[in-house]
């Protein structure tokens, strides 16, 4: 026991983690080039272990702590070390000061991967949404359309489509069965696939459609095309509706009936709703005179929220986002000659952290530094006298 | 006498960089280019001088900012301009465009010779062929690139920015442009007049028109090609615009912009070699624009004397002074070598803030916003902190260090000003002053406390390896210098780098996106993190920490150049291909220093002659 606390607490340990972070973040930045930086970020700085090879489901090895396991460690042993030794003395206030920052910080970022949520909203002029979207993400979305004023949405995330074969939910009265799932893919029509493709749907535009599974992509402006056959299969009696072919690259939701009701199926990127609405009225793309460097990006939205009795006009512009109900909107980007704008939405419960970690951090080291610095000159005084 | 030395020193390079910058006497019958060159243009997005616009395109097309013409001649860059504009046939025949890789020549059925320039003359039979090639090579990122479609690519982008820039105030052909402008301003009103009809369907002199279209298709063909705008607007929130696009307005406004003709009468008087008239024409247009625009003229007056002074090469020179005067005090001689080290390197801080502080005024900027600035920054920035050591220590350490960080970041800063105009605009994100204020600035300070450090115990090494002159006190100070200035660093770095992320915070929503740049920010802290643990645990000592200092080297410089090879990520804004060997064998001559470093101390000139002091036995620095 002695010797586990000894190894927590211990400064070397400390240099090994922080040589290790080193090595980690130097290898990530260069896989950057290859893999991008998102797949790089997955495998080398939000994981527990690097996998070698990265790709295989099968044999794999962990050659080196990846980024998650590194920072834990790190925490526990700046924590031990200081709940040992902390002695409350002016001298090491510098110390305790930078490493209380440090934890702070450490934890906030810890916090920050688990729980906050960035997604997309896109708007042309006079758009008016009330939802962002996760283009990481797709669901498939189960619409009953019976009612002319609400739809029922059922939305099944991909990851439950990946895992499930059968799935069977409450609000729906039938069941989904997951024929085939494909993270990756690309959609071509018959005629140009060639003899040896066959349909994995009998449904809809699926019935003529080929579906032929590629690699996940890497480049940091593209994103996969998931794609999936569904089969509904009612719930009270036997036999099939038949097989539908589901991919957000189809775009419009395919349609049936079952039980008097209209339903509706389409697989698009996940949303997540919110209790108020934005609306674009008006996107400004300004150039520098005679160049094509961009001076500045702006969004004129309209915020509406009932509930709080919120009707206003806001511009998102470059380094000026909108915070709303804990949420974050960016101008993030424009799309088809000015006629689109993307705002980044975030939701971040720890956004605050590392702001008072730096401030903490930033005071810690000074003091420190400052009592050196004190200490050097009277040092000096008393040598040149 | 020896109390003198330093002074005299001091006076002499004083005095031959006041040489340097007495401005050429102006002869009575020649055309007076040097006000000629201070009139205000917008050339991407920003007012400057022509002299700036003719020093960067040169720059740009032929790689210095100055043309060694084949008969011996040397034309200055705004001779070579004034030659573009208004003279072109006499222009094309200049060998301006730098052509070496022997895959290009052989496009044209050129063999590699002697020449490396060649004239726009000569490329006239091929212009479609390198157009439709550097399209080719245009389509792919810069790290695809072959050395031939780079080189394709760059002579592409010249010719075409050459030929922008002769049809920028007229176009190329024309002979007599005020008299063409009159005949235009006369046949106008007729004209405008009669297109109105035409438009409401009513009778109209159809002669009226075609007096004037064929001139609007030159004048549409002039503003589609101008590089330059050199028409500045009426009234203060205006815009300003091409010669051609002036021309075309005057349809609707009936009148010509008295700017437009005064252009076109020093362009006449130009080639007519007509000096009077154009020196008349150049004070009337200087006047106009002093009375339109008098900020702007105030801002490019004073950017002519930042090109005329060049205080970057100027105190680049009086830096390698400083440092071999310092580094010669340690063989000898030493308090007055010493002391006129320290002074020649204050003479060089001087002018290399007149410098930096000249950019931020023409700029209205913090003072690092491109890869270039940040250089001339950290240099700037270690020098101080070096002087400071020097004044306290005064052993010529500090001083060497000084000179020796001045000179390389000054010579990287003059290597990275090849793609013009170093005052360039900010894109959108970057166009906020407080963060650039604070984290850039805060990050370059860190590299330069890095280099600082590295280049402290570089001196440490050398010394102690090679000379007896590393005693036991020089060392110690030495040990002290290159741990505080690591503190420093720490710091610095530390603080720059959360800056950055609450940056990146507050504009794209998330404190840390793993971008490379921003990984290489963070292992600078690292490696700080790790040396002040290191030292505080005991686990290193006095050469310990000069190696690790020495490796912080290898870090930052893949921090500042390294990440930005990588072509990903946001901040990928200054990417540099051709700088990859020099970053390499930068590193490895570090890596080579540390491994130098790691002889065991018998084979140390300095320490095998003071004593048999062994390494464990080395003094530890004071623990803090």
């Amino acid at each position: 026991m002695r010797k586990i606390v000894d190894l927590f607490t211990s400064l070397k340990l400390t240099i090994v983690c922080l040589a290790a972070a080193m090595a980690l973040i130097f290898a990530g930045t260069l896989a950057q080039v290859h893999l991008g930086i998102h797949e790089a970020q997955q495998r080398y700085f939000q994981s527990w272990l690097v996998w070698w090879p990265a790709e295989s489901r099968g044999f794999r090895i962990p050659i080196f702590p990846g980024g998650h396991l590194i920072g834990a460690v790190l925490l526990v042993n700046l924590i031990a070390a200081h709940a040992k030794r902390f002695r409350w003395t002016w001298r090491k206030l510098g110390i305790q000061l930078t490493h209380a920052g440090l934890i702070i910080m450490l934890a906030g970022g810890l916090f920050t991967d688990l729980f906050a949520i960035e997604s997309h909203m896109r708007l042309e002029r006079g758009d008016t949404k009330n939802y962002s979207e996760d283009q990481r993400h797709t669901e498939l979305a189960v619409i009953d359309t019976t009612d002319n004023d609400l739809d029922q949405i059922t939305a099944i995330p991909e990851s439950v489509l990946k895992r499930n074969r059968t799935i069977d939910h409450w609000s729906l009265p039938f069941r989904i069965v997951v024929r085939n799932f494909y993270q990756n893919s690309r959609l071509r029509m018959f005629a140009e696939a060639g003899t040896n493709a066959r349909p994995i749907a009998n449904q809809g535009p699926g019935a003529m459609i080929a579906v032929e599974p590629i690699p996940r992509t890497t480049a940091a402006d593209e994103r996969d095309v998931p794609a999936a056959a569904i089969e509904i299969l009612p719930k009270d009696s036997g036999g099939s509706l038949g097989t539908w072919l589901v991919s957000d690259a189809l775009g419009a939701p395919q349609g049936f009936s079952y039980g008097g009701r209209t339903w509706k199926v389409v697989m698009r990127t996940a949303r997540y709703y919110k209790p108020y609405s934005v609306t674009l009225q008006k996107f400004t793309h300004e150039r520098y005179a005679g160049t094509d460097i961009p001076k500045n990006f702006a969004s004129k939205v309209t915020l509406i929220d009932p509930e709080r009795s919120v009707n206003r006009d806001v511009l998102i512009y470059m380094n000026h986002p909108l915070r709303y109900r804990g949420e974050t909107f960016y101008q993030a980007g424009f799309q088809q000659d000015d006629r689109a704008t993307i705002l980044q939405v975030v939701h971040n419960p720890s956004f605050l952290a590392p702001y008072v970690a730096c401030v903490i951090v930033a005071a810690g080291l000074l003091v420190q530094f400052g009592f050196h610095l004190v200490g050097f000159a009277r040092q000096k005084r008393s040598t040149t006298k | 006498m020896k109390r003198f030395v330093p002074w005299i020193v001091l006076f002499v390079i004083a005095g031959w960089i006041a040489g340097n910058w007495v401005p050429p006497k102006a002869a009575k019958d020649d055309f007076n280019l040097a006000k000629f060159s201070k009139l205000p243009v917008l050339v991407g997005g920003r007012v400057k001088p022509f002299d700036t616009v003719a020093r960067n395109s040169l720059l740009i097309t032929h790689g210095k900012q100055e043309l060694r013409l084949e008969d011996g001649r040397t034309l200055s860059a705004i001779d070579w301009l004034a030659d573009v504009l208004f003279n072109a046939p006499v222009a094309d025949q200049y060998p301006v465009f730098l052509v070496q890789n022997d895959e290009v020549l052989g496009l044209f059925g050129w063999e590699q010779s002697q020449r490396k320039y060649f004239g726009f003359s000569e490329f006239a039979p091929f212009l479609k062929q390198i157009e439709e090639q550097g399209d080719q090579a245009d389509k792919l990122e810069a790290v695809q690139r072959s050395a031939y479609q780079s080189a394709i690519l760059n002579l592409r982008n010249g010719i075409v920015l050459y030929q922008r820039l002769k049809n920028s105030v007229q176009l190329e052909d024309t002979q007599d442009f005020a008299a063409e402008l009159k005949n235009y301003a006369a046949s106008v009103p007729g004209a405008a007049r009669a297109a109105a009809q035409a438009q409401r369907g009513e009778n109209f002199d159809k002669q009226k028109l075609n007096d004037v279209a064929e001139l609007i298709q030159k004048y549409e063909k002039l503003s589609e090609m101008a590089y330059i705008l050199a028409v500045p607007p009426l009234d203060q929130s205006g815009d300003w615009h091409s010669v051609g696009d002036s021309l075309l307005h005057s349809v609707a406004t009936g009148e010509i912009h008295p700017i437009v003709f005064e252009y076109a009468q020093i362009g006449d008087a130009y080639r007519a070699k007509d000096y009077a008239a154009f020196n008349q024409h150049v004070d009337l247009a200087t006047n106009f624009s002093s009375k339109e625009q008098p900020k702007a003229v105030k801002r490019t007056g004073f950017e002519f004397l930042f090109n005329r002074l060049q205080p970057f090469s100027q105190s680049m020179a009086i830096y390698v002074l400083g440092f071999l005067l310092a580094c010669a005090s340690w063989l000898g001689w030493n308090r007055t070598l010493n002391r006129s080290a320290f002074y020649l390197l204050l003479l060089a801080l001087a002018i290399h803030s007149f410098g930096l502080f000249s950019r931020m005024y023409l700029q209205e900027r913090p003072p690092v916003t491109n890869l270039y600035s940040s250089a001339i920054f950290i240099g700037w920035g270690a020098v101080i902190v070096s002087l400071i050591l020097e004044r306290i220590y005064r052993d010529g350490i500090g001083a060497a260090c000084a000179g020796a960080i001045g000179f390389v970041t000054l010579i990287i800063a003059h290597h990275l000003a090849g793609s013009g105009d170093t005052l360039e605009m900010l894109q959108a994100v970057l166009d906020t002053n407080i963060w650039l204020a604070t984290h850039v600035v805060a990050i370059t300070t860190g590299y330069s406390a890095m280099f600082l450090a590295g280049m402290l115990a570089i001196i440490y090494i050398v010394r102690g390896v090679f000379t007896r002159s590393l005693k036991k006190q020089t060392a110690d100070s030495l040990a002290r210098m290159t741990y505080g200035v690591v503190c420093f660093a720490t710091l610095f770095s530390f603080v720059g780098t959360v800056l950055g992320g609450i940056w990146a915070d507050q504009s794209w929503g998330r404190f840390w996106g793993w971008d490379p740049k921003e990984n290489g920010a963070v292992l600078i802290v690292l490696w700080c993190a790790i040396i002040l643990h290191a030292r505080w645990g005991g686990f290193i000592r006095q050469r310990g920490l000069m190696i690790m200092a020495i490796f912080g080297n290898v870090v930052t410089s893949f921090s500042w150049f390294g990440v930005n090879m990588l072509g990903v990520g946001l901040h990928s804004y200054g990417f540099m291909q051709k700088a990859f060997p020099w970053l390499l064998g930068f590193m490895i001559s570090q890596l080579a220093l540390i491994t130098i470093a790691s002889m065991p101390l018998e084979n140390w000139r300095s320490f095998n002659a003071t004593s048999d002091t062994r390494d464990e036995e080395l003094p530890a620095t004071s623990a803090a």
